[in-house]
């Protein structure tokens, strides 16, 4: 997955994406997850470290996993995804 | 580098909840590094704001509205012009541009400088005759046709589909569903702003504006995109953001160069879900949010009086993306001594 070129992510969740206009917040949870995703860090590996370091089974993070991934290719942060 | 002291005069003075430009544009100028400005403002009405904002308006004048005739508006610039001897003047509302652009030899004559459109570039770019100039220029445009009575509107189903646009030919614009919708803003718009009214295909996207001016050679000075954070019941902008858009910038390059144009403006544009650009209007002078051009880098107000004044301006290449306004409303204070003032001997 890439993410879309000039999109500015800093440390606090906030992202603002400068062909647009549009900004966004995440939480500390969520910037860990795009932090990953961003590394190209595989879905399985991602999966496991979630679900060992968090409360969440694994079928569970996966739905919410795509949701996630779903969301960045609407709001188009990203420009390519399978 | 000691600054220039010149005189400009303004319109616009407007800062209501519709705001006009004068007051942005006034910030610009008493920001230049170049000029030390007396700004002296040209005011419709008595409670245009800017008049009772001295640290931004040094003097104000009424003056009548064009509708009263070119003679009477050009007699009273004649007067202020004796009083105040003017360098540069630029008017912000589109209803006057037509006067003062008839009037630009006399205004030369009596030493005041202006820098607007020709006649040809702003009749071109009227609403009405949007098709021809996008097909002109090469530019998508949404299909427009300008109408004069409100019967018109039951004949326009072979060519529009609802919902559509109703605008006035200089301000206003309401999306109608149906016909008795597109009559009733028709006649609403025609009461305030007169005919023709133009009935505007609507199309889907987010809206996004551009503030540039050309040195009337093909060259752009400066240019600016912005997208609407928070847009108001009247549509106007209550806060924006500036965009890194390219093709926003190549498509203001464009019709700047092919145009020819010459001083300020606004164009409107659609970005659809396509990713396409469509333009919906060429506004012909500085719009009210034009103080987020300053803000950004590009002092656009300070160029303009450059430009009139016969200087040589450097355009410019850059400015900051992802730099906001957020516009307020503010209570002033004014004793009546000073209303009365104004609305009787027509100087505050």
């Amino acid at each position: 997955m890439k993410f879309k070129k000039n999109v500015a992510i800093s440390e606090t969740g906030f992202i603002f994406d400068p062909s647009t206009g549009d900004s966004y917040t995440l939480n500390p949870i969520g910037m860990e997850l795009l932090n990953m995703i961003k590394q190209g860090i595989p879905f399985a590996d991602i999966n496991s470290a979630f679900t060992t370091k968090y409360d969440v089974d694994a079928s569970s993070f996966e739905r919410y996993y795509y949701d996630f991934v779903a969301t960045l290719k609407q709001i188009q942060l990203v420009e390519d995804y399978e | 580098m000691s600054k220039q002291r010149i005189t400009v005069a303004l319109s616009g003075l407007n800062n209501i909840d519709s705001p006009g430009p004068g007051i942005p544009v006034i910030r610009g100028i008493k920001e230049s590094e170049l000029f030390e400005p007396r700004i002296v403002g040209l005011a419709y009405e008595n409670l245009e704001p800017g008049a009772y904002m001295h640290n931004l308006v040094d003097k104000t004048y009424k003056v009548p509205y064009p509708s009263d005739g070119v003679d009477s508006l050009m007699n009273r610039i004649r007067y202020i012009n004796t009083i105040e001897k003017i360098d540069v003047l630029i008017p912000n509302f589109d209803a006057e541009l037509y006067a003062f652009m008839r009037s630009a030899d006399l205004l030369k004559s009596m030493g005041i400088n202006t820098f607007l459109p020709t006649l040809k570039q702003f009749e071109e770019r009227h609403k009405a005759n949007l098709p021809e100039f996008g097909e002109k220029y090469d530019v998508k445009v949404p299909f427009s046709k300008p109408i004069a009575s409100a019967a018109e509107i039951n004949n326009l189903n072979d060519e529009l589909e609802f919902p559509y646009v109703v605008k006035g030919k200089f301000y206003d614009a309401y999306i109608a569903n149906d016909k008795d919708q597109a009559k009733m803003y028709f006649h609403k718009i025609a009461a305030k702003w007169g005919l023709p009214i133009i009935i505007q295909e609507f199309v889907k996207g987010t809206e996004v504006n551009v503030v540039a001016i050309g040195d009337g050679k093909g060259n752009t000075i400066g240019a600016v995109p912005m997208r609407k954070q928070y847009i108001t019941d009247k549509g106007k902008a209550w806060g924006g953001i500036t965009l890194d858009d390219r093709s926003m910038l190549d498509l203001t390059h464009k019709i700047i160069g092919e145009t020819h144009w010459r001083g300020g403006m606004e164009l409107e544009l659609i970005r659809t879900s396509k990713n396409e650009l469509y333009l919906i209007e060429i506004n012909p002078r500085l719009p009210a949010w034009v103080y987020l051009a300053v803000g950004a880098g590009q002092n656009l107000p300070e160029a303009l009086v450059q430009l009139a004044l016969g200087q040589e301006v450097k355009p410019y290449t850059k400015y900051d993306i992802g730099t906001m306004f957020i516009r307020y409303s503010y209570d002033m204070i004014c004793g009546i001594k000073e209303f009365e003032k104004l609305s009787t001997l027509g100087e505050l």
